[in-house]
């Protein structure tokens, strides 16, 4: 007996000793979606990625609500890096309505968003670490994201989803006293995130597991169009917040961090070398930003755009260069919001990078990827 | 007011226990005292001692000692003790229960976390007996397409062949369940029971995660099995019998792992992988293969099979205390009994109780013994758990890898170490020379 399958999912028997594993979406090891994967004994033959499990369809969400409303749901995909989700459509959004935005805002948001990023970064961390069966590093990052989570919490009044970027500025001014809790609590933090060196980065069996897995050639990176930390790792020097900057990035003194190799190990040291380089920008941020001054330009209740026209504005989240794109005409909610996530990106890498290699090696492979599956079906 | 059950009232307690007590005494003075009066008249009482035993002659000679120590003694020195209680089961499910609570605890310190904490009064003393009215409980669900006999077979081998593996284990001297001379072949034919258990288990499953975390324990423990019979044979030529009482009794001056560190190291980490312990736990590698050969068991069939895990932790780490930490050898720590006690009895104001001729129940050499096996095996116990909060998981080639290059060429450098020391003079059977 033969049983139709779907197109896509039609598999065809090449050989008996080939097995068909279906990993995900209720398996341990995948997240929000399902990676098919064909094995011959232990090695990996073919790789088929299957994402779509969590599709909400926020872009056409944000065709029914104006400008302001559009906040707080564009943040969804994802919460744990909310703010920089939420940057490039601010950014279009200010460019749209024509607002000039105060110079303390753009170092609040700044601060906001290396914050989130380490936020998310941690996240990631504790994933990866677990998939390792590396139970200290799952929990350890899962504790000390707290640190962080709690300034977030003093400055926008929301653990996660903070919604606290809004065009022509942020919501709220820094609660009193914020500058020295911040300085403090990212001291303690960078002195933290240096004990996980000893512990998980440089372990011997870590290494050799991560060493030399799923490399993606500098070639192939640029070819299938990866981002972030995904790219970085395999040699290319490539960071928004240095080669388009936004905001007063261009103010600050911004380190890329570059790693040749292009093996898993590379692409999961250079999220935590992001972090310290977080560290530092919150270091800078807090020095040059204006003591006092107004943190956000007052609009009209329900404000409109001018006319037909469009913009398209990127950012460095903490998975790699996040797009949106935005199209009005002249009404107050947008004609269309794009947008064009890394995770999605990098996602395309996988299928290459896994094939040939060891089933072992498929949880470290994927994570590394820096891949978040509700951002990629958005 | 407790945490979890916010509507907890004392008194609605003490009331509901109180109802129990009523129905209960309500229950045993209607039917169980007539019941019980009704067999006496039927059944003729024997004469002991010249007195003619009813039931409140019976009770008074409970408490009395010079009448029930000679009884305890006599069923302490029957097989059955043995095996259900003291060297046996008994004691290594209690080892393993607290092996299992020491672990979650231990986890969570390092992890900075708690750990269980508010099942029980004491930082969560009763999580396990909660865990295991919960395993319990649930509903067994047997996969349509499995071998059910094998399936079903296969958690109750797991847990027997465990148990066996207990028994081999001398905790004081006489008090082992098999004291055999072939112990440690015997040991070694129960090892190779496991992964015979694993595979029949994951095949019959009939499906593919339990497959391939069938296969994988089964290239683990048959490729480890041979590093961890050679790192023995060291220890086995330097003392000359297989015998484990007469190994741990041949230690009695210095432990093996004195002059055999390698074989030690060796025999630590091919238990470990045995054991399918983390950084070797690839058939449960959770990441790839869900819960391995573990996935569609269900219920107290995960529960047994988690058993009979802890049960083969114990008797691994008392295999390696036995032999290359000396067993139960050490410094004489516990009191003898005090002498008086056995002549004159008690003396408490105007009574004395006493004396008791059937004390003391146990040596004082057995309960010497007992006190260093116990220390030295959750000795070696903490360290077969501590690997768990540092390591990740390792890959299968990199497992066999070390397991047939590495791990047998260190065992035979071991080997070589023992036949250098036995023929230099140094040592012998039975010790220094």
């Amino acid at each position: 007996m033969t049983v139709e399958l779907p197109p896509g999912l039609a598999l065809q028997k090449v050989d008996e000793r080939i097995m068909t594993l279906n990993v995900g979406p209720q398996h341990p090891g995948s997240g929000h979606m399902r990676i098919i994967v064909q094995i011959d004994g232990d090695y990996i033959v073919a790789c088929d990625p299957d994402p779509g499990y969590v599709h909400r369809g926020e872009e056409k969400m944000a065709e029914y609500r104006n400008y302001i409303t559009n906040i707080p749901h564009l943040e969804r995909p994802v919460i744990h890096d909310s703010c920089n989700v939420l940057y490039p459509y601010v950014l279009g959004a200010e460019e749209l309505l024509g607002i000039e935005v105060p110079e303390r805002a753009k170092y609040v948001r700044v601060i906001a968003s290396e914050l989130n990023r380490c936020i998310y970064i941690m996240y990631w961390l504790a994933i990866y670490g677990i998939f390792l069966g590396h139970s200290t590093m799952f929990m350890w990052p899962a504790g000390d994201r707290e640190l962080l989570i709690d300034l977030m919490e003093k400055m926008t009044g929301a653990r996660v989803t903070h919604a606290h970027f809004v065009p022509g500025g942020v919501r709220n001014d820094l609660p009193p006293n914020f500058e020295d809790v911040c300085l403090r609590q990212v001291n303690y933090f960078e002195k933290r995130i240096k004990e996980y060196a000893a512990v998980f980065y440089d372990n011997p069996i870590l290494i050799s597991r991560t060493r030399d897995t799923g490399i993606l050639s500098r070639q192939d990176a640029i070819r299938y169009g990866t981002t972030g930390s995904v790219l970085r790792a395999s040699g290319v020097d490539y960071d928004l917040r240095v080669k388009e900057p936004y905001d007063v990035y261009d103010e600050l003194d911004v380190h890329t961090n570059v790693m040749k190799e292009g093996d898993s190990y590379a692409r999961s040291r250079i999220p935590w070398l992001d972090m310290m380089e977080s560290c530092n920008i919150i270091r800078q941020a807090l020095q040059k930003m204006p003591k006092s001054g107004s943190v956000r330009v007052k609009l009209k209740p329900n404000p409109k755009t001018k006319g037909l026209e469009s913009v398209y504005k990127r950012v460095e989240s903490g998975r790699g260069s996040l797009g949106c794109y935005i199209v009005s005409d002249a009404k107050t909610e947008p004609y269309r919001v794009k947008l064009s996530v890394p995770s999605f990106r990098n996602l395309i890498a996988l299928p290459n990078l896994l094939r040939g290699e060891k089933l072992g090696n498929m949880p470290s492979v994927y994570w590394s990827l820096n891949y978040w599956p509700v951002e990629a079906d958005r | 007011m407790s945490v979890i059950a916010p509507n907890f009232k004392l008194s609605e307690f003490i009331k509901s226990l109180l109802d129990n007590v009523f129905w209960i005494i309500f229950i045993v003075v209607l039917i169980g005292l007539p019941a019980i009066m009704m067999v006496l008249f039927v059944i003729e009482m024997p004469v002991i001692d010249g007195e003619l035993l009813t039931p409140f002659l019976a009770l008074t000679w409970i408490a009395d000692p010079s009448r029930i120590l000679p009884i305890v003694k006599a069923f302490m020195a029957t097989d059955i003790f043995r095996v259900m209680a003291f060297p046996g089961f008994g004691f290594a499910a209690l080892i393993a229960a607290g092996t299992i609570f020491i672990e979650r605890k231990m986890l969570a310190k390092l992890q900075l976390r708690v750990g269980p904490f508010y099942c029980g009064k004491l930082e969560g003393i009763l999580q396990l007996m909660g865990d295991g009215l919960k395993l319990i409980s649930k509903e067994i669900i047997i996969p349509a397409k499995a071998d059910k006999p094998i399936f079903w077979a296969a958690p109750v081998l797991f847990v027997a062949t465990a148990a066996a593996f207990v028994a081999f284990i001398p905790v004081a001297p006489g008090w082992v369940v098999a004291d055999v001379e072939m112990g440690l072949l015997g040991v070694f034919a129960v090892i190779g029971f496991f992964p015979i258990i694993t595979i029949l288990s994951a095949w019959s499953a009939n499906s593919k995660f339990p497959f391939i975390g069938g296969i994988r324990a089964l290239f683990q423990m048959v490729s480890f099995e041979i590093p961890l019979i050679l790192s023995l044979l060291g220890v086995v030529m330097l003392t000359g019998s297989l015998n484990l009482s007469e190994i741990a009794a041949s230690q009695s001056s210095f432990p093996w792992i004195v002059f055999l560190p390698v074989g030690a190291i060796v025999f630590f980490i091919t238990m470990l992988a045995e054991l399918e312990r983390i950084p070797f736990d690839l058939p449960e590698a959770e990441s790839e293969i869900v819960a391995g050969w573990l996935t569609e068991l269900s219920g107290m069939m995960y529960g047994l099979v988690q058993l009979g895990t802890y049960l083969k932790l114990y008797a691994f780490a008392g295999l390696f205390v036995v032999l290359f930490l000396g067993g139960w050898n050490g410094p004489m720590i516990v009191p003898p009994f005090p002498a008086e006690l056995l002549e004159k009895g008690i003396e408490m104001g105007p009574i004395v109780a006493g004396p008791f001729p059937g004390l003391p129940l146990f040596t004082q050499e057995m309960l010497n013994g007992t006190l260093w096996f116990v220390l030295k095996t959750v000795g070696v116990i903490f360290f077969i758990l501590l690997p768990r909060g540092v390591f990740p998981r390792i890959r299968v080639d990199m497992l066999l890898n070390l397991g047939w290059t590495k791990l047998i060429g260190l065992a035979f450098i071991n080997i070589f170490i023992a036949l250098g020391l036995l023929y230099a003079g140094v040592l012998g059977p039975g010790g220094l020379q």
